[in-house]
């Protein structure tokens, strides 16, 4: 059993979990993830680790509540356990030799992408940050990422704070005046790293992106995570999650991910009649 | 009076009842069966079915107890050398173990040595199995890693030695494939459980969630202290074709398509959480175990028309003769001598169909096996909405990758010693699966029992 040690709701379906687990703590790097299961008859998701305290032995979660088990997840308080928490999974990143970065993070997409620039930033590389959202009270880690980016720019698609408009458009408009990048780094909804994908290939500039398929066991024994790039087919939970964005077949990942749309509808559906969701109308 | 030529019957559910559950299928003998079966054994000076058995299970020995109703007696025999009868009883190829040498086979059918294995395990766990006695603690510890048939079988030997046994298990539930790949209807998950529990009663410490290369690596676990490490990671990793088509939507891979149903309970949906599409019509390619227990799944998932789609012909298959028959009376329908070339999807990217070609059998190949050769132009399609790819697996290189100095097989396997799971890194044994390739539940038991010997040996003199 793993305690919850700390929840800060971020936004009204975004929520923070500290999580009791040293070994994972002891041994989890940047771009790893976790899979966690929340009771018996529970099913087994990722998350990526947000942040981890080694001393303190706890690992940091933010997910954002999108079905049945994230729900699930957010209704859960400080001092609750959660069942099984397995990790840390998936190939760590590493840019030993980067000197300037540009860091790009869509809706709950800037949870995984702190730890990287957390990272960057503490190696001495300059690194310029675009973190965007739906509207202003979703915008999630502002001042984390402020503290360690040297610009960070800031876009809802509402236009209720910083730039009306997506992240892409200010992508667009620093690459028109500079391309002096050793890599963009983009983690966000798998069209918004597409586009990011499109809009950095021609100027060659090296991208990186963090693919979210669905996953079970997260060891490689089931290839249900399976992803194609550059022509050949990866397992995500151990070839990844982070790959090459210029290589990665998106519109796959993105059929894939809708597997088991009417099902997850099914599910919470379930849920909701049984009174264990509040339906958002009432 | 003359001896029986046939076995005695085990009762089963009827076929058109079990293909709607996953309810076991078999339901064992009653005292009277058990003690009629027993008494067809000729009780042979020079017993040829022991030769057949990899842990030596003293075959007669035990069938005579139940001829003379001591079941308590006859459990115990078996648990000498076999530390879990219960699941061989179910799912050991007896065909082709000890029951082939049965001398009865030569004139009718074998005494049903593995319904009687069964009989006096389950009698003995019914009326509750005896508390193991603690052994003496020699204050060392030795660390298992995997929950497998291997990993319990070393862990369980280990522990009554008096070793401090520290199992470390990547998935959240303890029992390797018989947890996630056998399905229920096979071996009940009760089952495993208890067989679990057990070995927790030895004392062996079990660590769920901690997937070894990750958290922790098996230099680390020197450091921590564990003075011998056996590796009984098993060959978890699925194959794919690499024909066109396999990344479609309701294209799974036996593990993923097994794992949700059988350690997920996608059956349960939405009861649990895990979903499983199944479809209407399935696809299982593969001639195996994996394959008949996928298309199995699938017809109790609620599939319409479930076909096996194999390359060679129904002799060559590997899968246990009983669960072939199983599978043909549930409804299952055999394409043989049929290999997929392709899959085929439709414009939203699921599968629609799976083009196949026509085999012919040609030469032995290297397994002695008739090659399967195609005809040329025999190209077809069979209408499916899902595929399940069960062509076999090879071992996860997550420890291997992580553990310098341990040699392994180009195909992936860890290099060990047959008689002892000696690995080239000191104090490092391995057994089972992640050496062998897939094979079966008894030689994982085997190996592990060798090298909880080993280990022993090794520690004695360190
Ligand atoms: C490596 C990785 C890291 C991730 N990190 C984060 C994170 O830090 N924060 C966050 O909010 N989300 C993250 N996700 C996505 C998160 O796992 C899904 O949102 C979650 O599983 C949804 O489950 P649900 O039952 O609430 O929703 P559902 O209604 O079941 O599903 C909603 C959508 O989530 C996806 N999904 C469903 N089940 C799974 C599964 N078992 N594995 C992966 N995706 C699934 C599907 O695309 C589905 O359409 C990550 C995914 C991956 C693969
Ligand atoms: C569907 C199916 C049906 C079968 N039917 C039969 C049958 O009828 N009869 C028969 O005799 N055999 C059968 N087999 C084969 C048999 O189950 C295997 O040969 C046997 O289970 C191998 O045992 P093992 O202990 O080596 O490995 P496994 O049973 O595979 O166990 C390995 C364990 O190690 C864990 N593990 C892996 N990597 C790590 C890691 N890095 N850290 C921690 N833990 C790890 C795994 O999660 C798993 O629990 C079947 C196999 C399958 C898949
Ligand atoms: S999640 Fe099963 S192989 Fe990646």
């Amino acid at each position: 059993m793993f305690k919850i040690l700390k929840r800060k709701d971020l936004a009204d379906t975004i929520k923070l979990f500290e999580i009791e687990a040293p070994l994972v703590a002891k041994k989890a790097k940047p771009g790893q993830f976790v899979i966690l299961r929340i009771k018996e008859g529970g099913e087994r998701i990722p998350l990526t680790i947000a942040d981890y305290d080694g001393e303190k032995g706890s690992v940091t979660v933010i997910f954002q509540e999108v079905g049945k088990t994230t729900k699930d997840l957010g209704k859960l308080n400080e001092g609750d356990f959660i069942s099984d928490f397995i990790g840390p999974l998936g190939t760590p990143v590493e840019f030993p030799h980067h000197k300037r970065v540009l860091a790009i993070g869509g809706g709950v997409g800037v949870a995984p992408l702190y730890p990287k620039v957390k990272m960057l930033h503490n190696q001495g590389a300059e690194v310029i940050s675009i973190i965007g959202a739906k509207t202003a009270d979703m915008l999630i880690l502002e001042e984390e990422m402020k503290a360690v980016s040297d610009q960070l720019f800031i876009c809802t698609d509402d236009g209720t704070k910083g730039h009306h408009g997506f992240v892409t458009d200010v992508l667009k408009d620093i690459l028109s005046k500079d391309t002096e990048f050793d890599e963009v780094i983009a983690i966000g909804p798998p069209i918004m790293m597409k586009i990011v994908a499109n809009i950095t290939r021609p100027y060659k500039i090296p991208t990186m992106v963090s693919l979210n398929p669905i996953m079970i066991d997260g060891t490689g024994m089931c290839g249900g995570c399976r992803v194609t790039v550059g022509g050949e087919t990866k397992f995500a939970c151990v070839d990844g999650p982070a790959f090459d964005g210029h290589l990665v077949d998106f519109d796959e990942l993105m059929r894939r991910q809708t597997m088991y749309k009417s099902e997850e509808q099914k599910s919470l559906a379930l849920a909701e009649e049984r009174g264990e969701h509040k339906c958002r109308l009432d | 009076m003359p001896v029986r030529l046939k076995k005695t019957e085990m009762p089963r559910q009827a076929p058109e009842i079990r293909r709607k559950n996953f309810k076991e299928v078999a339901l064992g003998y009653s005292v009277e069966d058990a003690v009629k079966e027993a008494q067809r054994c000729l009780q042979c000076k020079n017993p040829q079915c022991v030769k057949g058995c990899p842990v030596g299970v003293k075959i007669p020995e035990f069938i005579k107890l139940i001829a003379e109703k001591d079941f308590y007696g006859a459990a115990r025999k078996i648990k000498e050398t076999n530390s879990l009868p219960a699941i061989c009883g179910r799912v050991c190829p007896q065909e082709e173990q000890c029951e082939k040498y049965c001398i009865l086979a030569k004139k009718g059918e074998p005494v049903a040595i593995g319904r009687l294995e069964r009989f006096a395990a389950d009698w003995e766990r019914e009326k509750g199995i005896e508390k193991p006695e603690k052994p003496q603690k020699l204050g060392k510890k030795v660390a298992v890693i995997g929950s497998g048939p291997a990993g319990l079988t070393a862990a369980g030997d280990l522990a009554k030695l008096g070793y401090d046994v520290t199992v470390f298990e990547a998935f959240h539930e303890a029992g390797g494939v018989l947890v996630y790949g056998i399905p229920e209807f096979r071996l009940p998950k009760a089952i495993v459980k208890q067989e679990v529990e057990y070995i927790k009663s030895l004392g062996v410490d079990l660590k769920t969630n901690h997937v070894i290369g990750k958290v922790l690596t098996i230099d680390e676990l020197f450091e921590m202290g564990y003075e011998a490490v056996f590796i009984g990671s098993g060959a978890g990793l699925p194959k794919f074709m690499g024909i066109p088509g396999e990344n479609l939507n309701g294209v799974y891979s036996a593990n993923e398509f097994l794992t949700r149903t059988n350690l997920m309970k996608a059956y349960n949906f939405p009861e649990t959480d895990t979903p499983i599409k199944v479809g209407r019509k399935v696809a299982v390619v593969g001639g195996g175990n994996v394959a008949m227990d996928s298309a199995r799944c699938a017809i109790r998932l609620g599939a319409e028309e479930v076909y096996i789609v194999y390359r060679r012909s129904e002799e060559e298959m590997p899968a246990r003769l009983e669960e072939v028959e199983n599978a043909k009376e549930e409804g299952i329908i055999f394409k043989l001598l049929t290999n997929p070339v392709k899959i085929l999807g439709n414009d939203e990217g699921w599968v629609k169909g799976i083009e196949c070609i026509k085999m012919e059998l040609g030469e032995p190949d290297e397994s002695g096996r008739r090659r399967p050769v195609p005809i040329k132009g025999s190209e077809y399609v069979i209408d499916v909405d899902t595929v399940i790819i069960a062509i076999g697996t090879s071992p996860n290189p997550l420890i291997p990758r992580t553990t310098p100095g341990l040699n392994t097989q180009k195909w992936g396997g860890i290099v060990a010693d047959e008689e002892t799971g000696k690995t080239s890194k000191e104090g490092v044994y391995a057994g089972g699966d992640i050496v062998t390739g897939a094979a079966t539940v008894i030689l994982a038991m085997g190996a592990g029992k060798k090298a909880a010997a080993a280990i022993h040996e090794y520690l004695q003199k360190k």
